[in-house]
């Protein structure tokens, strides 16, 4: 397994270039994979409390939907976070809340309140500050002491 | 149960996310995204017990997060779920030893100040 140590400071262009692409998938696939989930699970009403009945509420359609795309989620957040700071990747995929305020708007007809705009102004500005933070500054490729 | 929910919820979501940091850190930047290395990639994450007992925390979040948003409306699961940022913004500091500086802090107060507003 190749192990390389990150940069501390000056991030490469490439490294740039593949932390946006694997923040643009997490965001998407988490996005995606809890509207599904969410969809599917007011289809289905109140489920119990047993592991059986969570379990079995797995096979609705569109639960089913946001299990795969969370799997998806999980995948792209795992590898950003094999290279990019936990303190940087956390609040730079939080634009999901953002994304997911327009997908509402857009697809379900819903009104965004003036509150709802200022949130998402503020954090839009929120992630924008720490995306301009280099991704990584903690050495990678060995555990911590 | 709601904050029985809440509790649970918070915690694994920390735990996972802490542990997954930790585990894809020891595992090494992945940087071929050819299918056989990505497939080598997976056994040897597959293997590591950070990684696992991530996974493990993520169930138990996932889990408790659906059960959560079947009993609390929308408008209570977000934000209270975003409150992870707090612990885990600290540990990211002093147990990851990341360079969390005023500039990620700030975005941070302002995301959370954001989620609330935006949930309502």
């Amino acid at each position: 397994m190749p192990v390389t140590e990150a940069p501390r400071h000056a991030p490469s262009r490439a490294v740039i270039r593949k932390t946006r692409l694997f923040a643009v998938i997490s965001v998407l696939s988490n996005v995606a994979g809890n509207s599904a989930l969410t969809h599917g699970l007011q289809q289905l009403g109140a489920i119990g409390n047993t592991p059986l009945d969570l379990i079995a509420a797995l096979f609705h359609p569109w639960v089913a939907l946001g299990v795969t795309m969370l799997i998806v989620w999980t995948f792209a957040h795992m590898a950003l976070l094999s290279w990019a700071d936990l303190s940087y990747v956390m609040p730079v995929t939080a634009i999901g809340y953002v994304v997911t305020a327009f997908a509402g708007r857009f697809s379900l007809g819903e009104t965004v309140s003036p509150m709802r705009w200022a949130g998402i102004v503020l954090i839009t500005l929120g992630v924008t500050l720490v995306g301009r933070t280099p991704p990584a500054s903690a050495p990678k490729g060995r555990p911590v002491e | 149960m709601k904050w029985l929910l809440v509790s649970l919820c918070v915690t694994s979501t920390v735990v996972g996310d802490v542990f997954r940091s930790l585990g894809m850190r020891h595992h090494g930047e992945i940087h071929d995204f050819r299918p056989g290395a990505i497939g080598g990639a997976l056994s040897a994450i597959a293997r590591n017990w950070m990684v696992i007992l991530s996974t493990c925390a993520m169930a138990v979040s996932f889990f408790s997060f659906m059960k959560l948003v079947s009993i609390a409306p929308m408008s209570f699961a977000v934000p209270v779920s975003a409150v992870t940022f707090i612990p885990e913004t600290l540990l990211a500091r002093f147990l990851l030893k990341e360079a969390v500086d005023t500039q990620r802090w700030l975005g941070i107060g302002l995301i959370l100040v954001g989620v609330v507003f935006i949930s309502q």
